[in-house]
């Protein structure tokens, strides 16, 4: 199709709107409602335009190019159009822009510029909106100003999967509002903040901080989740005041998560960690940085001297720098010890040297809109990747069939094509009835041990969906890793895969899980869970917080309070730290120092400092070069974190090299991993307790997904336990116990107990996905 | 009441009151034979379309676009369901018709929707019926029994191997909803907020299937037209007007009510019908189609002819036949502030220019009304319409200007006088004596 | 919160609809539950809204955007009386004075008594009958004069 827009030509496909067509060239017109990734409303007339042989002014935004379309944008009668409805959105509008948050950058503000009249035709009186709470991280205090473009609307129904926000009554008393006094609790909500053109949708902690053009915006990449999404850091005055998505269609599309907008709350929290401290007769107090890496040093080479090379263990955050990983591995190798490993919540590792190459999504990103079905193995979705079930979302939407197996039934908000919710034990088995009936679709032996099984009617209609159409993957999610079983899982899946001829990938859980292998920060003797297990002497420990990071937190900590020295570098000093560390080593947070992050499809995201480090915090990657320095280590002469990523992979190769989900050596054995009768514990980690950034994050902790633990059962299981709904119980695992509320929740597979990990409550408790004992208190 | 007068009736023949709307009653009437004689005979979709073109029958809902060519949009072969719907949401002021149609004569609808899911090949319908007149949904449903019974809807009608499927949906209270797309909008469970168009409803309407929506007397005709033929029909009107239609005739009359005519029969003629003036007081204006028609001064009027081009040739709109007469009692500020109000009140509030514009409209009117009148208010009302119209997702925007502009345009006077001296031309207790509330027998 | 009664009504409404269209029924589920209940109250919105599968604003949407849904309680009548035009030249506007008069109530006021509500309504498409009004959303009262209105009131108690 050929368009003529304000003389210049644009070919368009057939299908596309005025709109489109002008976007293409580049040619401007004014808008409000119309938004690329939504659907189109019309509502706000602001993209009234003339088109030749129309007698009234169409909306660019709804209006279908025709062949041979002549459009004016800038006509007498397309901006007298244009400037009328501007007259319309302005006469209820307050004029309170002065103190308007999104001054500066509001679409209606800088339009009514160009189109506003000068002087009001209107002398009624205004509008009057009553403001609504809606949770700590949205503020509709001002909906006056409110221009009914209904993004915001959309937006739930569309990219969220769940409208929270409808618009209420109808002509000028229409008013966008929650259904009566609910918050908006969707794990993408601050999305709307942005999407709002005016100043109804605001950052509620952002709030009255700053004016939109006192800061000053810097590139920074999220340390959250395995998508590395790009943000936009606000800062004034040294401090990050507000994160923004920055625009990365192959990666966040335009979209960030709540957590990785609003965590950065954590990095101006009062439990910063200002000075090292190192424990002086009991008590940790401050020092100076040459004193506390002095004393690290010889403490470590006592304890080596004492108790041998093996005695010293390290491990690091998967939310750690490239830089920082790969120097923690040559240090701790270089000392002389294999313990180290970056992946505390893993349980099994019995795929450790069997890998064909780095774990890995196995496709692109901008690749999951092309599948034609996709199955998800154990994942708690929207909660572990936002972004990435918002892919799976609009998969869903045109078509793709997406199906999700895993201990978890809550609702993906994802129109799935079919889902098997079992206990951890039998996700194992459930995977491998996919596997049997993909087989016996194809007329292929299934491979041995799998005789026994047969396939329900749901796992065969999940091998059916991945064996038609042309791409097709199987992503195994973070409680597929984290599994007693993990291997299994991956041996099946990737049977799957080639019985299918699917993709296998890995979601992977933070933001270097891909990193980590790149930086090798990979055990060569004992791993995360063996280095507690079999307790050490000294300990390294980077940006990790083994209570709550850790797949046992009970043993770990166990393990670190009887150690002699355990080293700490930590950007934060609260929590259970005093307790068992010896030196605590402040290291600034992302936005302080400059890293790189690997994302789930290999790709290497390289970010620098956007404001001062807080107090004495130093950058971990330096505070390792310095410790290498001082133990007369080789190879730690780096005076940059780009010579140090240099070191890993090549200079300006966007993506990583090795990535191979293959795996070989690792025989089938499926074996119910708890005995009948006993309860098993299923763990999730809650999307606001994830990592310590999150956990620091005041607004977040406001949220209704960061509600302390409950113990949820299902009826039955409540019953069996003679335990009722809302009665406290006791929950014991191995020497340890916690004593929260039983909830009953239908969606939790029998047998099963829900007590969520990463949580202070339940830090004394013991494996993940254990056995565990629960009785009335 | 029913329906008070009627020349060469077609829809009103043989209608006895609340007596003979029962499904035996239409039959005796000759009901359900076309439906009938299309089935038995086969006779082929598109020959029934082209008898309605023939019959020229337009839209009696407001547009007045012909039927028969509205049906030829309708998708022959589409894989899936399309719909037939009735606008029976009857709320335009003034109008009443349908109403009257649906409780004298409810199987005529049906039969006629039969008959369009037919020619078009659909094979589920929803009549959309106007919240407010409860009895009549409920009546409604009561002759769905009855045909579904008969066998004149449902699956397999008389043998024939056709299906239609017919329901009723009842509105809430929602002036809206009469737009078509609004309407489908609200049958689908949501607000009713029109849709921008295009696409139109014949190839995405309800639950985006092709779907065509009539009025209710629009369907009412269809078996008269079918059993008469469509030239017959026509002739019973005037070339490009064919047929009779219902006149809803409201205000300074002696009868008001529902009068069948031939479309081309003069004003005049129907205003002697209606009993002619209240009071014997002289005809001030008249709005011809419907509130959202343009008002028309009493000597324009009398020479008008009642049919589409007749009332367009007088500066209005035929719409949907309600005609609203007022005779010199009536303050024509007074009259334009309760009209402004509607259309302020009834936007759907999704647009930028009508949810705002309306309200803006009859704010303005109504500071003139009460006293508060500004020297340039006329001249902004006029331009505050002119910003409306032609800019709106659906016609409401228009509705609500047309009659700002059009009293405007003919009682200037009236307005100028109410803005200078803060009060109106007509004294207050002749208005009162107009409405003859404390006079008036039944 | 909703009677065995009214889900039966409420099924019967779903099925009008194809299968996969619950949401449809919502206007009439309304309808129903505010019988049921003399208004409709949040928990029976929401109440009507998981019981067709929608979201409760989707339902809340609905409910505040079709006048005769009362989202506040009401007198046991609720009696709308219809001003537009073509009713006001006909008495209309008198109708609904002279209630107030009788009542000592302004429009959208209840009796102290709780038995009547007054409602100004919008055109009920029977404006041949003006003046006109509804009780309770489903009588409509025609030719309303005087006497006509004293008769209703003896009769609402
Ligand atoms: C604001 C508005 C209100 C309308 N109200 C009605 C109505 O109450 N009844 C009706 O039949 N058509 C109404 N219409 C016209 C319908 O949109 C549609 O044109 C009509 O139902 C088509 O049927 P017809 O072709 O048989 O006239 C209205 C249109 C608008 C813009
Ligand atoms: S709140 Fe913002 S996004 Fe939502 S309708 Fe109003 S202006 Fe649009
Ligand atoms: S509400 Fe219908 S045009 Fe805006």
């Amino acid at each position: 199709m050929e368009i003529e827009i304000d003389g210049k030509i644009a070919q368009v496909p057939d299908g596309s709107t005025i709109m489109d067509a002008a976007q293409q060239i580049g040619a401007y017109i004014p808008h409000f409602c119309y938004h690329k990734k939504l659907s189109i409303a019309a509502n706000c007339r602001m993209c009234l335009v003339q088109v030749e042989k129309a007698p009234k002014p169409l909306p660019a935004c709804a209006t279908p190019v025709t062949n041979g379309m002549k459009v004016f944008t800038h006509s007498e009668l397309a901006v007298k159009a244009q400037k009328g409805v501007m007259e319309f959105l302005l006469i209820n509008h307050p004029l309170d822009c002065p103190i308007c948050d999104q001054g500066g950058e509001c679409q209606l503000q800088d339009l009514a510029v160009g189109y506003g009249g000068s002087a009001s035709r209107f002398q009624e009186d205004k509008r009057v909106v009553f403001h609504k709470d809606v949770g700590p991280l949205i503020s509709m205090q001002e909906m006056a100003r409110c221009i009914h473009c209904t993004r915001c609307v959309r937006f739930g129904q569309e990219i969220a999967g769940v409208m929270e926000l409808g618009m209420a009554n109808r002509n000028m008393h229409s008013e966008i509002t929650t259904f009566v006094g609910r918050s908006v609790d969707s794990e993408l909500s601050g999305n709307m903040i942005d999407l709002c053109p005016v100043g109804a949708l605001t950052s509620r902690p952002f709030r009255y901080s700053a004016r939109s053009w006192e800061l000053s915006r810097r590139r920074s990449i999220s340390p959250h989740d395995s998508i590395g999404a790009n943000l936009t850091v606000q800062v004034k005055n040294n401090v990050v005041m507000r994160v923004l998505p920055r625009d990365n269609e192959d990666v966040n599309e335009c979209w960030i998560s709540d957590k990785e907008r609003f965590s950065y709350e954590a990095l101006n929290s009062s439990a910063r960690l200002a000075k090292p401290m190192i424990r002086v007769d009991g008590a940790l107090r401050e020092v100076d940085w040459n004193v506390a890496l002095d004393y690290v040093s010889h403490a470590l080479k006592d304890v080596i001297s004492n108790s041998g090379e093996a005695s010293l263990a390290a491990l690091a955050s998967p939310q750690s720098t490239l830089e920082e990983l790969y120097l923690l591995q040559k240090l701790t190798h270089g000392l002389g010890s294999g313990n180290v490993d970056f992946r505390p919540r893993r349980r099994d590792f019995s795929s450790d040297g069997k890998l064909a190459g780095i774990p890995w999504l196995g496709l692109k990103l901008s690749e999951i809109k092309n599948l034609d079905a996709a199955l998800v193995v154990g994942s708690f979705l929207r909660k572990d990747h936002p972004l990435f079930a918002q892919r799976l979302r609009q998969l869903a939407k045109k078509g793709g069939k997406v199906s999700l197996l895993s201990s978890s039934g809550d609702d993906s908000l994802i129109n799935l094509h079919a889902q098997l919710t079992v206990s951890p034990a039998d996700l194992p088995l459930a995977l491998a009835a996919v596997v049997k009936a993909a087989a016996q679709l194809k007329n292929e032996a299934a491979p041995a041990g799998l005789d026994s099984i047969d396939p329900c009617a749901t796992s065969q209609a999940i091998a059916r969906s991945l064996l038609d159409g042309e791409q097709r993957a199987v992503f195994l999610g973070n409680a597929a890793e984290q599994h007693p079983q993990a291997a299994q899982l991956h041996v099946l899946a990737i049977e799957l895969a080639r019985l299918t001829g699917a993709t296998c990938g890995f979601i992977g859980e933070a933001a270097n899980s891909v990193g980590g292998h790149i930086a090798k920060a990979l055990p060569t003797a004992l791993n995360a869970y063996e280095m507690f297990a079999q307790p050490r002497k000294a300990y390294i420990l980077l940006g990790v917080e083994p209570e709550l990071d850790c797949y046992d937190p009970q043993q770990a900590l166990a393990a670190l309070k009887e150690a002699a020295v355990v080293v700490m570098l930590t950007p934060f000093g609260d929590g259970m730290a005093p307790d068992y560390a010896d030196v605590l080593l402040p290291i600034t947070p992302f936005t302080e120092t400059s890293g790189s992050f690997v994302n789930t499809e290999g790709r290497i995201q390289s970010f620098t400092g956007v404001v001062r480090p807080f107090g004495d915090a130093r950058p971990g990657w330096k505070v390792l070069r310095v410790l290498g320095n001082l133990l007369a280590l080789a190879g730690f002469d780096q005076n940059s974190s780009e010579q140090v990523r240099d070191e890993m992979v090549p200079a300006g190769s966007p993506f990583v090299a090795g990535l191979d989900n293959r795996i070989s050596g690792v025989p089938l054995s499926l074996s119910l991993m708890a005995p009948a009768g006993e309860l098993q514990r299923i763990a999730d980690v809650p999307i606001y307790f994830a990592d310590p950034l999150a956990r620091h994050a005041p607004a977040l902790q406001k949220t209704r997904d960061a509600v302390a633990p409950t113990a949820r059962m299902n009826a039955a299981t409540l019953a069996r336990l003679a335990v009722t709904d809302g009665a406290p119980v006791r929950l014991r695992q191995g020497n340890g116990e916690a004593v929260l509320t039983a909830r009953a929740d239908e969606t939790v597979p029998a047998g099963c107990v829900r007590v969520a990990a990463a949580h202070v409550t339940t830090a004394a408790l013991g494996e993940m996905f254990g056995a565990i004992n629960v009785e009335r208190a | 009441m029913a329906i008070l007068g009627a020349l060469n009736p077609m829809l009103s023949v043989g209608l006895d009151g609340d007596k003979a709307w029962r499904l035996a009653d239409y039959v005796k009437r000759g009901g359900y034979s076309a439906l009938r004689r299309v089935l038995e005979q086969k006779i082929p979709q598109s020959e029934v379309i082209n008898e309605v073109k023939k019959s020229v029958l337009r839209g009696r809902g407001g547009a007045g676009f012909p039927t028969g060519l509205k049906w030829s949009f309708m998708p022959r072969s589409f894989p899936g369901d399309k719909y037939v719907v009735c606008n029976s949401d009857e709320g335009e002021p003034g109008t009443f018709k349908d109403r009257d149609i649906l409780r004298y004569n409810p199987h005529s609808v049906i039969e006629g929707m039969a008959i369009a899911g037919y020619a078009m090949g659909a094979a589920r319908g929803y009549n959309y019926i106007h919240g407010e007149i409860w009895e009549l949904y409920e009546r409604f449903e009561e002759a769905l029994d009855e045909a579904r019974a008969a066998g004149f809807i449902g699956s397999d009608l008389l043998g024939s191997g056709v299906s239609f499927e017919l329901f009723a949906h009842h509105g809430y209270g929602a002036y809206i909803c009469g737009e078509e797309t609004a309407l489908l909008e609200s049958i689908e469970g949501k607000k009713g907020q029109p849709r921008f168009k295009p696409p139109f409803p014949a190839s995405f309407g309800l639950y985006g299937k092709p779907t065509t929506i009539n009025n209710t007397e629009t369907f009412a005709s269809i078996p008269y037209i079918m059993n008469l033929g469509g030239e017959a029909y026509l002739e019973a009107g005037k070339p490009n007007n064919g047929g009779t239609k219902l006149f809803s005739v409201s205000g300074h009359v002696n009868r008001p009510g529902n009068y069948e005519i031939p479309l081309g029969t003069p004003f005049a003629t129907l205003l002697e019908m209606a009993g002619g003036m209240r009071g014997g007081r002289k005809l001030k204006a008249c709005i011809p189609g419907g509130s959202s028609a343009p008002v028309v001064p009493a000597a324009t009027m009398m020479n008008a002819t009642m049919d589409y081009d007749g009332i367009s040739k007088a500066g209005s709109m035929l719409g949907s036949g309600a005609v609203i007469v007022m005779d010199e009692t009536t303050c024509m500020v007074k009259a334009l502030e309760r009209l402004s109000f509607f259309y302020y009140e009834e936007s759907c509030g999704q647009c930028t220019p009508c949810r705002e514009g309306t309200s803006w409209l009859y704010k303005v009117v109504h500071r003139i009304e009460n006293g508060q009148g500004r020297p340039g208010d006329l001249d902004l009302l006029e331009s505050v319409t002119t910003n409306i119209m032609g800019r709106t997702i659906c016609a409401l925007g228009d509705a609500a200007s047309m009659p700002v502009q059009s009293f405007i345009k003919h009682y200037r006077d009236e307005f100028a006088y109410h803005i200078e001296h803060k009060k109106c031309l007509v004294p207050v207790d002749v208005q009162r004596a107009g409405s003859s509330f404390f006079t008036a027998t039944v | 919160m909703l009677t065995s009664e009214s889900l039966k009504r409420i099924d019967r409404e779903i099925a009008k609809y194809p299968v996969d269209q619950k949401q449809s029924a919502v206007m009439a589920a309304l309808a129903i539950a505010q019988e049921q209940q003399g208004w409709l109250s949040s928990e029976a919105i929401e109440a009507v809204a998981n019981y067709l599968g929608m979201a409760p604003v989707a339902a809340y949407e609905v409910a505040t955007f079709y006048n005769m849904y009362d989202l506040k309680p009401v007198g046991k009548y609720k009696v709308s009386v219809c001003t537009n035009l073509p009713c006001m030249l006909s008495g209309g506007v008198d109708a609904g004075e002279y209630l107030q008069k009788k009542l000592g109530i302004g429009y959208n006021e209840t009796t102290a008594d709780g038995l009547i509500t007054l409602k100004e309504g919008e055109c009920m498409g029977a404006c041949g009958d003006a003046p006109v009004m509804i009780v309770n959303n489903r009588r409509m009262c025609s030719w309303m004069n005087p006497e006509q209105i004293d008769k209703l009131l003896a009769e609402l108690k």
